[in-house]
């Protein structure tokens, strides 16, 4: 991706994200920290170059922590808006010993940006981390969010790629305790001219932990392209694993095109269940007649199917402002679609 | 006393074709047939005589290719109408194999077409009553509105939900596709008794297409057509479903 360059120079950036952030309740905190300590809270070293980029200039991290025991109840939001030029950053988050929240960080506005999330679940820490990327149509982004979870720790994540003109988003989650557990949705909804791509790595290293993860993409126009790549390895100690992971994609229109990978390593006979499935079919036309023959019009039948593909998905977030946004902005990316069938 | 308002349905010379591998292939070759208000048609025919096919192209599926002839309601070009159009106008179809769609809650369905149909929203206390109400006479799980569409219903539930669709969508003419077919005893019960309150209440008009006699006993037709070969080849009154029953169809197919 020739675009990703500018993410890749081994160089500090001068621009940054403007933060709006929700209040923080006792036992939360949001501070900065220095080059040296982000170096050592983040849970391991970054994965790709992009992320490395991002630790090595971003000049230190902001580090979001919860006490344990903390349990927030309302969502922490964080906004990052973008007003141009090259931008690195580095977040940690640490959830500490049997603390529970949510925290919902969206990035809009335009930027060159490369990143490193730092995720890090101390034992029976609870965090569901949803990251919206709802950029401009200009926007260049390669982020790397990096998980360990202690025992019995639990991580939903959610992803929603709507915006920006290439996003690349890896995730990797490692257990490091046993009896812990991952949820990681995504969606994304890729138009002409955009290139979305999401690589999960799910390590299961321990025994009796769960990983689950169902992303689910539309893809519109000609040149809109995805990438899914969902890597698990179930290593020789990881008795007792039980993993699924799911990939769909629905392509609207002629040209687009979406890639899907699943691939599963298993190194033990010991597991409780491990499968994956993977699937791209073109929109239903048997669908759409069954709509259509009840007097729906075809705008609003293909609005009621691709909400209807997403539908399950989005209902898992658990954060209801979250969840009518993305309905709505499903809507809205329909509209587009709708202006380009009308051109073919 | 008031008098239903009279609609008709009519169909002339009808020819259709299917692209196949082999080539493009005539279904329909060639069918008559006018469905007025109140009456009731039976068709019966062999597995592959074009049955769905005459259905579907009513309906304006796709996949179906319109040679020659011309479909009309109330003297208005039906094959003019784009599918919605269709049932705006009147039209309804219970298909042979109604569609799944994943996500979409049957209420949400239900009253999106409704809203369409009529060209506004239902007033939401009466449309939740008419809803509950038509779902209780077709024995209908109130739980079955937050399910998706068809999602994993069974055959039978499927066929009372296409019933439920007519019953709330009051269309002036529907075609029913082997509604009939897979259906215990109980439930063919249940879902002649709800075409049966369609026809009096809105009068309305239906082409039954069936392979078996046994729910003619509880929608009483007025014709029976007979279809072979992707045309009319027959037609009398209730008499001769007796006798298809009991001679099967092979005089016919010895002509064609
Ligand atoms: N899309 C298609 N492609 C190829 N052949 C088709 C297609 N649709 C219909 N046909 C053929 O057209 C013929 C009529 O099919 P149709 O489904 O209308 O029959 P039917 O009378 O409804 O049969 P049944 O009683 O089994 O429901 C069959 O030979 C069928 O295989
Ligand atoms: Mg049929």
């Amino acid at each position: 991706m020739r675009e990703l360059a500018p993410l890749f120079a081994d160089e500090p950036a001068a621009g940054h994200l403007a933060w709006t952030t929700s209040e923080l309740p006792a036992g939360v905190s949001l501070t900065q920290v220095s080059e040296d300590d982000a170096r050592t809270r983040t849970v391991r070293a970054p994965g790709d170059r992009a992320s490395a980029v991002a630790v090595k200039h971003a000049g230190g991290a902001m580090a979001l922590t919860f006490a344990a025991n903390t349990v927030v109840d309302e969502p922490i939001t964080i906004d990052l808006e973008g007003t141009g030029g090259d931008v690195r950053g580095h977040l940690l988050i640490e959830v500490g010993t049997s603390a529970e929240a949510t925290v919902v960080i969206t990035r809009t506005g335009t930027a060159r940006y490369s990143e490193l999330v730092s995720v890090d679940l101390a034992d029976n820490a609870s965090l569901n981390l949803v990251l919206i990327q709802q950029w401009d149509a200009d926007a260049i982004h390669a982020g790397e969010v990096l998980a360990r979870l202690g025992r019995d720790a639990r991580l939903r994540g959610t992803v929603a790629t709507l915006g920006g003109k290439v996003v690349r988003l890896n995730t990797s989650a490692a257990f490091a305790g046993e009896g812990a557990s991952v949820d990681l949705f995504g969606l994304y909804f890729a138009d002409s001219g955009q290139h979305q791509e999401h690589q999960l790595f799910v390590d299961h290293a321990v025994p009796h932990c769960t990983s689950r993860v169902t992303y689910k993409g539309a893809l519109a126009g000609a040149t809109a392209r995805s990438v899914w790549i969902g890597d698990v390895l179930i290593r020789a100690a990881a008795e007792g694993t039980d993993t699924y992971e799911l990939n769909r994609n629905l392509v609207l229109t002629d040209g687009a095109r979406a890639d899907s990978v699943p691939n599963l390593e298993i190194e033990t006979g010991e597991i409780a269940g491990a499968g994956h499935a993977s699937a791209t079919g073109r929109f239903d036309e048997e669908q759409m007649f069954y709509l259509r023959s009840r007097g729906i019009s075809e705008d609003q039948a293909r609005k009621l199917v691709v909400r209807g593909f997403f539908a399950d998905l989005i209902r898992e977030i658990g954060v209801p402002a979250v969840e009518s946004s993305l309905l709505n902005q499903i809507d809205s990316e329909l509209a587009h679609v709708e202006e380009v069938i009308e051109h073919e | 006393m008031t008098t239903a308002p009279q609609h008709t349905l009519e169909i002339r010379n009808l020819h259709v074709t299917v692209e196949t591998p082999e080539g493009v292939k005539e279904i329909l070759k060639g069918v008559d047939l006018t469905i007025r208000s109140g009456e009731t048609h039976a068709i019966m025919g062999p597995n592959g005589s074009g049955k769905s096919t005459l259905a579907y192209s009513i309906a304006g599926h796709p996949k179906y290719t319109i040679t020659e002839g011309s479909v009309t309601l109330d003297g208005e070009d039906v094959l003019e109408m784009s599918v919605d159009e269709r049932a705006k106008a009147g039209l309804f179809l219970a298909m042979q194999y109604p569609v799944e769609v994943p996500g979409v809650s049957v209420s949400n369905f239900l009253r999106t077409a409704k809203t369409a149909i009529d060209g506004e929203a239902p007033k939401l206390r009466t449309w939740v009553k008419d809803v509950r109400g038509a779902m209780e006479n077709l024995r209908m799980d109130p739980a079955f509105g937050e399910r998706g569409v068809n999602e994993g219903f069974s055959g039978g539930e499927k066929k009372r939900h296409e019933i439920l669709q007519m019953e709330l969508l009051q269309p002036k003419i529907a075609i029913l596709d082997e509604t009939d077919s897979g259906l215990d005893v109980d439930a063919l019960r249940i879902v002649s008794e709800g075409v049966n309150r369609a026809k009096e209440t809105t009068g309305l008009g239906v082409m039954l297409i069936t392979h078996y006699t046994r729910i003619l006993g509880y929608i009483k037709p007025d014709y029976v057509h007979v279809f072979v070969n992707g045309r009319v080849a027959e037609e009398g009154g209730p008499e001769l479903a007796d006798r298809l029953e009991a001679e099967g169809y092979d005089r016919y197919l010895a002509d064609a």
